[in-house]
Order: structure tokens, then sequence, then C-alpha cells
């Protein structure tokens, strides 16, 4: 539950009191939040109290006269203009002539309510101006929010960096100071580690890419008609070498063409992700089976592998950024971490889902869906 | 060389910062024994009496390092231990291997914290070889 509160200032005892009276029991119901707003009232009979009161505690809510004793209600909010406060200022006066009113304007009153009103017109407004109070702290908390999200975002994606970097450097050092004595076989070995490290660092790249287009409403995508088998078949080719280095066998079970309306690159992003995992979670001489079946508006790819499978209590988390789970099996597996997040966030926008069900050291099997006609 | 012919148990977990400094140990002629797990160092301790240990504090699970680290002492107290790690200043854990109570609890000679230099690794180790 929020209070807000109201600072009324007013020369009129009788005003004062009304106000402190009609908003009393008063409480708004604000949509898109929880709970309602409540509002307690303080009262100052000049300019000069309210400032003294705005300046111990700022109130969301100053309800101003414009004509006041002493200094006038204009030169009040010159006054507290500098200070760049929350407080929403709703002038009351009587006679409010258009000059008066620009100049109010100008130095950021946000409302105006002729005197004499009723209660219900300064429900009415009071509720208008809580409305936009309460969305605009939301909006400010959703602005910080997403600031945490990014920084801790980029923090993961640097220490992510730095790591592959730190190798690449260990092993350089290590050969301009042929400190590893004079086997030429050990500088080999370090130049391939060297190579993979920056195999592994530019797939952590092309991920970041892929995530960051799909998250920035992707002006480059091209909805087509694409036949899903055959980008299933083309994912197949180009994880072939890798498979085949280690004796595994892939397969497609595809019936006839399945087309659906979808921007190829991402379907080939989402089939890469998981083809490519199959492969690199996989035992020697295992296999892949991908089957792509189309049925109710719907397209479902299924990539099924003879892997070291996946523990039930890690299987929640791996559709997060960068989580890698880490064991003796997937020590030497380069990879980002982003793979299953992205494809995730894809299927999402096809209008589907991403599912697992896996049995350790035995395989796992990812499953797909998504609608066959165009994503909004 | 002969100084040198001892052997060097290096628990890490992270493969090549184990690759790289066991071939520059064994360029110097140290004998270097490697395990990239717990349950690996373990099984390694078990079998063996290394003259030094190295071990990597965080590994698959948090404090892996720590349990190594107390086996070898438990085996034998006098075996010295240099922990690397990369935690201080990167996940706020901090603790050094300074006082005699913390020194207790860490089990370790040496704390030095990752990137590692070898130059700094070296010195240790023919320190604590030499005492
Ligand atoms: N087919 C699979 N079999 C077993 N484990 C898998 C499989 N696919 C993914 N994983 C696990 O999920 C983690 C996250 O996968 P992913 O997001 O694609 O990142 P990575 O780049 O690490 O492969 C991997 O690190 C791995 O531990």
């Amino acid at each position: 539950m929020d209070t807000l509160r109201v600072l009324v200032c007013d020369d009129e005892t009788g005003m004062r009191i009304g106000v402190e009276r009609a908003l009393r029991h008063f409480s708004v119901r604000v949509p898109d939040v929880n709970g309602e707003v409540h509002f307690t009232v303080e009262q100052a009979e000049s300019a000069e109290r309210a400032l003294e009161l705005i300046d111990a505690s700022p109130p969301e809510i100053l309800l101003l006269d414009l004509k006041l004793p002493g200094m006038s209600g204009i030169d009040l909010l010159e006054r507290i203009g500098p200070r760049h406060l929350e407080t929403l200022v709703i002038m009351i006066s009587a006679y409010a002539s258009i000059d008066a009113a620009v100049r109010a304007t100008k130095q950021g009153a946000y409302d105006f309510l002729a005197k004499p009103f009723t209660p219900t017109e300064l429900k009415d407004t009071l509720k208008e101006a809580a409305e936009h109070l309460i969305l605009a702290r939301q909006a400010k908390k959703l602005a910080l929010e997403k600031r945490r999200v990014r920084f801790e975002f980029i923090s993961v994606v640097a220490h992510e960096l730095k790591a592959p970097i730190n190798a690449i450097d260990g092993y350089l050092k290590i050969m301009a100071t042929h400190a590893a004595g004079d086997d030429p076989a050990v500088y080999a070995r370090m130049t391939e580690r060297c190579m993979t490290r920056i195999a592994g660092m530019r797939k952590m790249i092309e991920d970041l890419l892929d995530l960051t287009r799909i998250e920035s409403g992707q002006k480059s995508r091209e909805l087509v008609e694409v036949d899903v088998c055959e980008v299933a078949r083309t994912a197949l080719d180009t994880a072939l070498p890798s498979a085949q280095v280690r004796g595994i066998t892939l397969e497609l079970h595809a019936a006839a063409p399945i087309p659906m309306t979808a921007d190829r690159g991402e379907l080939e992003i989402i089939f890469n992700n998981l083809i490519s995992n199959a492969v690199k979670y996989n035992r020697d001489n295992g296999r892949v089976d991908v089957k792509v079946e189309a049925g109710a508006g719907r397209v479902r790819i299924v990539v099924k592998d003879t892997g070291i499978g996946i523990r039930q209590e890690d299987v929640a988390k791996l559709f997060n950024d960068f989580v890698r789970l880490k064991n003796e099996e997937t020590r030497n597996v380069l990879g980002s971490g982003l793979g299953l997040s992205i494809v995730k966030k894809l299927a999402v926008m096809y209008g589907g889902e991403v599912s697992v069900t896996s049995e350790l050291g035995a395989g796992s099997t990812f499953t797909v869906t998504l609608n066959c006609e165009a994503p909004v | 060389m002969t100084e040198h012919a001892k052997t060097i148990l290096m628990v890490d977990d992270d493969e090549d910062f184990l690759f790289q400094q066991k071939v520059q140990l064994e360029a110097i002629g140290f004998r270097v024994v490697t395990a990239s797990s717990k349950a690996e160092a373990l099984r390694v301790i078990a079998g063996s009496r290394p003259d030094l240990v190295i071990v990597d504090l965080m590994m698959e699970e948090m404090d892996a390092g720590f349990t190594v680290c107390h086996t070898i002492k438990a085996k034998d107290e006098s075996i010295p231990v240099i922990m690397c790690t990369g935690v201080v200043g990167e996940t706020g854990l901090e603790f050094d291997a300074v006082t005699d109570e913390e020194q207790a609890w860490v089990k370790a000679d040496v704390l030095l914290s990752k990137p590692v230099r070898f130059e700094q690794l070296k010195r240790e180790i023919d320190r604590l070889l030499a005492s």
C-alpha cells in the first residue's frame, strides 16, 4: 500500500480543512499496481510556511493557492523550481487569469483546480495525479532494474572474454621466452590451444551478436516461407565434420517438406545450437537423431542424443544466460553458455517453447515447438 | 638439476593454466603430476606423496581446494601447499594465508591470487622446498 503526502497551502482555513476532510478516507486504485493509494494531508497557511515544510520533507502533491498574503503561489513555485523535487503541483485559484496560469505552468504546475470545487472534483484531480505519480515511480524502478540487469550482463561478458585472453596470453609468454624447453611438440600443442580458445571466443561473440539481434527488435528479420526440414539438413551438414571426428552418427527423420513462415537465420540458430550441443555433449560413437514434425499449426523439432545427460536439478537452469554445467565430462567442452538461452528466446518469439528430458549417462532430448504462421 | 628433481602435484580445473605451469616447471627440472578435479587429486594423494602441492581453490565445487588442502595436511603436515585463487577481489570472498589462525583454517602455506605469474610461483616453490 502506498501513501501519498499532500500539502495544501491556502490562507483560507476552511479550504484547508475541507481538503483534509475530503481526503481523509479517500483511496485510489491505480491500474497495474497492487494495492490502494491513500493520502495524508498537511496544511500551510502561507507560502512561507509551505516552503519550510517542503524544505523539511517534500510532499508528493502540493495543492497551492495562487493568491496568498506575502509570498504568492507563483513566487513559491519559482523558489522550489530549481530544487527539482518530484512534487506534483496543483494550482487552486478562484480567478486564474490566463497569464497566471501560463506562468504557473512554466514553473512546473501539473494541473489546475478552479475554486470553488466540490469534494468530487478534488478527488478526481487527485486520483489523476496519484496515477501519474505511481506510474512514474514504476517506470523509474523498471529503468533502474533494467540498468542493473545490463550491468550484470556486461560484467559476465567481460569475465567470460577475459578468461580466454588470459590463457592465450599465458601461452604466448611461454612461447616468446621458450620457457617450456626444447620439445617442438609442446609448442605445437600450445599453438593449438591458443587457436581453440580463440575459436571459443569467436563463438561467444557470435552468440552475443545473435542475442543482441534477437533482443533489440531485429530490424533485419525477413519472414518468408521456409522448409524447416531443409534448414535442419543444412544444420546437420554443418555439424557433420565435428561429429565424424568422434564417430558420431547424425540422422534426420522428416517426411515431406514442412513449410513455415520464419526468418531462416533464426531457424538456423535454433538447429545449430541444439545439434552442436548434441554433438559436443555426446560420447564417442554416439548418435544424434533430429526429428521434424508438423501438426495443428505447429512445428515440432526434436533433437535426441546419446550423450552425458543432464541432472534433473540442473534442467531448469540451462536456459538462462551464461549457464554452463561444470563437471568432469563438460570440463574440456568449450561454449558460451548462451546457446540454449538464445534457443529459448527464439522459441518464445515464435509463440512456442523448449523442453528437455534427460537421463544422466544415457542422453538428452530437446524439443522445440514453434507456431507455423508468422510471429507478431 | 638434482635439487629440482622433486614431484609437484598440481590441481586445477583450468586446463590451460595447468598445462602452462606444468611445461614451465618441467623445463626447470621438476616432475609434475596434474589433476583436474578434486576426485582426481584425492586419488593421487591416496597413492603417492608429492613434495609440494599447488591447488586451485575454486574447482567444480565452491571450496574443493580447501578439501584437497585439508586432506594433504592430514596425510602429512610437512607437505607444503600453495593455493591459487581467482576468488579474492572477484567474489568478495577474502582471505590471506597470513596469520596463524587463518593458516590453520585455510591450511595452505601460501596463497596466490590468479593470474599467477610463473616467476612468483617458482619463487614460492623454491622457498617452501628449501625450508
Ligand atoms: N545435449 C546436451 N547434453 C548434455 N548437456 C547439455 C546438452 N546441451 C546443453 N547441455 C548443458 O547445458 C549447458 C548450456 O548449454 P548452452 O547454453 O548451449 O551453452 P554451451 O555454450 O555451454 O554449450 C552446457 O554447458 C551443458 O552443460
